[in-house]
């Protein structure tokens, strides 16, 4: 007996060690630490759920190991105990007090609820997130971000100034956007930004957030949605207000040809028939500034190099991965929609040569 | 006055099966306690095969980019261990010991339709081999259990055909066990045995049949138009065609919250019977007891969106449902008080049954807990879909209702085989579950809200999910040997003498009161029930102050015994065997598959007329008859 009391002391010290573990620096996913103002409201409210939990946890688990140490059969006791049938009042009192401690849990549930569904107004920056399978895509709709040919859009990393209101309309829409993929349901979530949300094709589902500080803040999709979806990554890269401006100003550039060399050569494959015969780079990507790329099944690519990650961020954006990637993106990543185009090394290197020069 | 003549011979497609003993006396049995040792050993063969993808998983998951799974076949290992362990393992587990238990608890001979019990069996085995054969015909379900589409209508493998057809195959077995217990509970207790004597693991199942009758067409009509989206080209789920993903979403969780609710609420029925034996006391608040399993059981309808809180229902939903989901930890809680308040005062005795009962108490408050945080509706934007979630369901379904049934497999082996377990080997067993579980999923708790999603086949490093996980994949080993360690004592409890007394607990309910095993006619007489813990109160008299005398001459003295052969001398006429029920579910998988394959659609005509054969056989034999 005194080994199960031993034991369930030790899963509760142990229990509190994780808890206390489980806020670690090194997890930049991690929900328990809040980097805005959004989801510091939600912790706000689970903190004190959280003890209410605990406490309870504690007591109920306290009773249960003191009613089996205390009334635990000894040797040589005969008889049976006295036969106790019940007690209403007891009853009545362990039905209401529950329901008293989640009427208190209830109410700021509530509000919260409210609070967060509130369509934000002012100074907000308006960006319309598109899940495919499997890599995000960022579409800035406010008409300061206007490129002449439609809104700034960009993959993988979404861009924000710090201390700005955003908000995220989720869409998967399969008439909207002729992605390579089919159009399933994600879900779009920064541990340490806001609460998640689904992607839901055929609907538009909100996010409001802003980030603190500047930092990286990474995420990913969570709703399972086909053969990679543990590589639907993303990353949140919030900047002071005069980076995010020139990052933006940056971006609302057209690409600039390659004047020679290699990343010349690039263009022209990039734009022409591959030598393969199994396609070509253009029916999938846009590259604005070169008239003829206008895919739309793939990522935009005008500034590509400009991205610290490709493919979902599976990969960081090195000129190393880039080449392999060309190689054979299938088996770079399980189920890719870009296809091996069993490209030629000279293409292949004349390919990654243009890419990086896609600032 | 007209006479009624009787014909003695009728129009018969085949004859009346008469092996007693052998492959055909369990292939054509329609007796409930072999029937329900059919589902149990079924139900542990399919919980080896889900404890295996299981461990396939930890091993993936055990660091970062593992690579002993590929993505497509981690999809269907992880789809196949939940559709395995919800569908057929803890429902049938269920089955099993509601199939074996509760005619003997109420008193009855067999379930009011012996050969459709038969049938039940059977169509739930030929459902899950169904689903078990994608395995080589072209790929597992890859989907997840719950099927989302679009993603689960457009893959283009065939496994979540699969699972469509092989989970309405098992749908169809569940309704028709549900309506057949369902009828038994309530027609067929014993004189005297009124609601308000039941024992509380018949009144848990009582409930569960009413839930599984009126969830199971829910999911049915989902399944048939996923079938259909995936087979025939309509468009219920596909938004570009007016469909709407959301529309699964709704059907398959007003089911699936139910689910949850018939998977443990027979769980809770075994822990209500465990609890006061070993405690040697009356359980604390019956009837509380028995009505917050029934509140359950109504919130439970009303409780699915829960599921959905980041699907976008907007915040008037999304607070009506998480407040609905709060409303139903009130009698939950009231169960755990009262098992709570049994244990005061009790006489407490540390057998294996008890520690199983004292686990899943202890841990279902943990699922319990982190359920209320789920209803806390902006903390579950954070915890859908991470491992948090993985955890509280684990702490709910595994510590909570695993656990209960490895205390009621050794609380009720010597009933059901005639034979004890060991005490020190079982004890064992409780605790290589009790580390491995809790080192398994205490840690995923802690994943979860440090963001690491469910069903991913791989996590990068760096994100601080490493050490967790490895301490999940040990404790999933753990876990595993203290399985391996019950299955060796189990099969070598087989070769020990059938030697278990009538009563080696001295418990409470009726089941005990008659030999171990039961004879096939389970009583030589229909008891008459005076009381509730009828069988306890033939052995002790209580006065009026609660205090207990044995009886002179009672019960306590030894139980009744058998009287060899099945009803000889007694003029009892049981159900006779029957070739029907088996023949008829055969046809169900014939069916399944000429749906699947369009070359095949002949099979599909054949598998129907089949049915219908067997139906027809079925409808011309009388039920029982002189053999």
């Amino acid at each position: 007996m005194r080994k199960l009391r031993t034991v369930r002391l030790a899963g509760a010290a142990a229990a509190l060690a994780l808890l206390l573990a489980s806020c670690a620096e090194n997890a930049p996913q991690d929900s328990l630490r809040p980097a805005g103002p959004y989801q510091e409201e939600i912790h706000r409210l689970f903190v004190p759920v959280f003890w209410v939990a605990a406490a309870i946890f504690f007591l109920v688990q306290g009773a249960l190991v003191y009613f089996l140490y205390r009334y635990r059969h000894r040797p040589g006791r005969e008889g049976i105990p006295p036969q106790v049938h019940g007690n209403t009042r007891l009853e009545i009192a362990w039905t209401i007090a529950p329901a008293l401690i989640l009427a208190f849990v209830a109410v700021p549930t509530v509000t919260t609820i409210f609070d967060l569904a509130r369509r934000p107004s002012g100074d907000v920056l308006h960006v319309q997130v598109v899940g495919h399978q499997w890599w995000w895509e960022f579409r800035y709709t406010d008409p300061a971000y206007d490129t002449g040919q439609g809104p700034l859009t960009t993959a993988n990393q979404l861009h924000v100034p710090v201390g700005r209101t955003v908000e995220l309309t989720l869409t998967a829409d399969p008439q909207d956007v002729l992605g390579a993929g089919n159009a399933v349901i994600h879900s779009f979530w920064a541990g340490r930004l806001f609460g998640k949300q689904d992607v839901v094709p055929g609907r538009e589902n909100r996010i409001v957030f802003s980030a603190d500080e500047p930092g990286v803040y990474p995420g990913q999709c969570y709703e399972f949605c086909g053969l990679s979806h543990a590589w639907m990554r993303f990353e949140i890269v919030a900047q002071t207000q005069e980076d995010f401006e020139a990052w933006v100003r940056a971006q609302l550039q057209p690409a600039v040809a390659p004047a020679g060399g290699l990343a010349a050569r690039g263009l022209d494959v990039f734009t022409g028939p591959l030598s393969s015969g199994l396609g070509t780079c253009i029916a999938c990507h846009t590259i604005r500034g070169v008239e003829t790329a206008a895919g739309k099944g793939g990522p935009d690519l005008t500034h590509l190099a400009s991205r610290d990650c490709f493919a979902g961020c599976k990969f960081r954006l090195t000129e190393e991965n880039l080449r392999a990637w060309l190689r054979d993106p299938p088996a770079m990543k399980e189920g890719s929609f870009m296809p091996n185009y069993r490209l030629t090394d000279e293409e292949i290197d004349a390919l990654v040569a243009f890419l990086l020069t896609l600032r | 006055m007209a006479t009624v003549s009787i014909p003695t011979t009728r129009a018969r497609l085949l004859g009346r099966p008469r092996a007693k003993t052998g492959l055909w006396s369990w292939l054509t049995t329609v007796d409930h306690k072999r029937i329900g040792i059919m589902y149990g050993f079924a139900a542990f063969f399919f919980f080896l095969a889900g404890g295996v993808e299981a461990l396939l998983i930890r091993v993936q998951l055990a660091g970062p980019e593992g690579r002993v799974l590929s993505a497509e076949a981690y999809n269907q290992i992880f789809t196949m261990h939940g559709v395995t362990m919800i569908f057929l393992v803890v429902m049938p587990f269920g089955a099993a010991l509601i199939n074996y238990l509760v005619p003997l608890q109420i008193g009855a001979r067999d379930v009011a339709f012996p050969r459709l019990n038969a049938f039940s069996f059977w169509a739930f085995l030929a459902g899950g081999l169904f689903l078990y054969s994608s395995f080589f015909l072209g790929g597992a379900p890859n989907g997840g259990w719950f099927g989302y589409p679009p993603n689960a209508s457009t893959d283009p493998s065939p496994g979540m055909t699969f699972y469509a057809i092989g989970l309405t195959i098992t749908g169809i077995a569940s309704t028709a066990s549900a309506i057949n217990l369902g009828v038994t509970i309530i027609n067929m207790r014993a004189p005297g045995m009124s609601l308000f004597r039941m024992p509380v693991f018949s009144w848990m199942a009582l409930v569960t049949q009413f839930l599984l009758i009126f969830s199971l067409p829910i999911i049915t009509v989902a399944l048939i138009q996923l079938l259909f989206d995936r087979r025939f080209g309509t468009h219920f789920f596909d938004p570009v065609a007016g469909g709407d993903p959301i529309l699964w979403q709704h059907l398959f969780w007003l089911f699936g919250h139910p689910e949850v609710y018939i998977l443990i609420l027979p769980a809770m029925g075994i822990v209500s019977e465990i609890l006061p034996v070993f405690s040697r006391k009356p359980l604390f608040g019956y009837q509380f007891v028995v009505f917050s399993g029934i509140a359950i059981g109504f919130i439970g309808f009303g409780v699915w969106a829960h599921h959905m809180f980041a699907a976008g229902l907007g915040p008037v939903a999304n607070t009506a449902f998480g407040l609905s989901t709060m409303i139903i930890a009130v009698p939950t809680g009231v169960k755990i008080f009262n098992w709570l308040a049994t244990l005061w005062r009790g006489d407490v005795r540390f057998r294996v049954p008890m520690l199983f009962a004292i686990g899943f108490v202890s841990q279902f408050v943990v699922g319990g807990l982190s359920g209320v945080t789920h209803a806390v509706v902006p903390a579950d934007y954070n915890q859908t879909d991470t491992y948090y979630i993985v955890a509280h369901f684990h702490y709910v379904l595994f510590g909570g209702a695993i656990f209960a049934f490895f205390g009621a497999f050794y609380y009720w082996w010597p009933k059901v085989f005639g034979r004890m377990l060991d005490e020190r080997v079982g004890k064992a067993v409780f605790w290589l579950l009790f580390v491995g579980f809790n080192l398994t999923f205490a840690p995923m708790h802690i994943l979860g809200l440090q963001g690491m999603p469910r069903r991913i086949y791989q996590y990068p490093d760096g994100f601080g999910w490493n050490l967790w996980n490895l301490a999940a994949t040990v404790g999933a080993f753990i876990i595993a040997v203290g399985v391996l360690v019950f299955l060796v004592q189990a099969a070598a409890s087989f070769r020990r003498p059938k030697d278990a007394p009538a009563d080696p607990w001295d418990a409470r309910t009726l089941e005990w009161s008659i030999p171990s095993p039961p004879p096939e006619h389970n009583f030589d007489e229909i008891p008459v029930v005076h009381a509730l813990d009828d069988w306890w109160h033939r052995k002790y008299a209580e006065d009026r102050g609660g205090v207990i005398h044995p009886v002179p001459a009672g019960g306590a003295e030894g139980p009744g015994t058998g009287h060899g052969e099945a009803g000889a001398g007694h003029g009892i006429l049981l159900p006779s065997p029957s070739y029907y029920p088996i023949l008829a579910s055969l046809g169900l998988p014939l069916v399944g598959y000429g749906v699947m394959y369009e070359r095949l659609w002949w099979l599909a005509v054949l598998g129907g007329l089949w049915v219908a054969a067997a139906l027809y056989g079925w409808a011309l034999e009388p039920s029982a008859e002189e053999g």
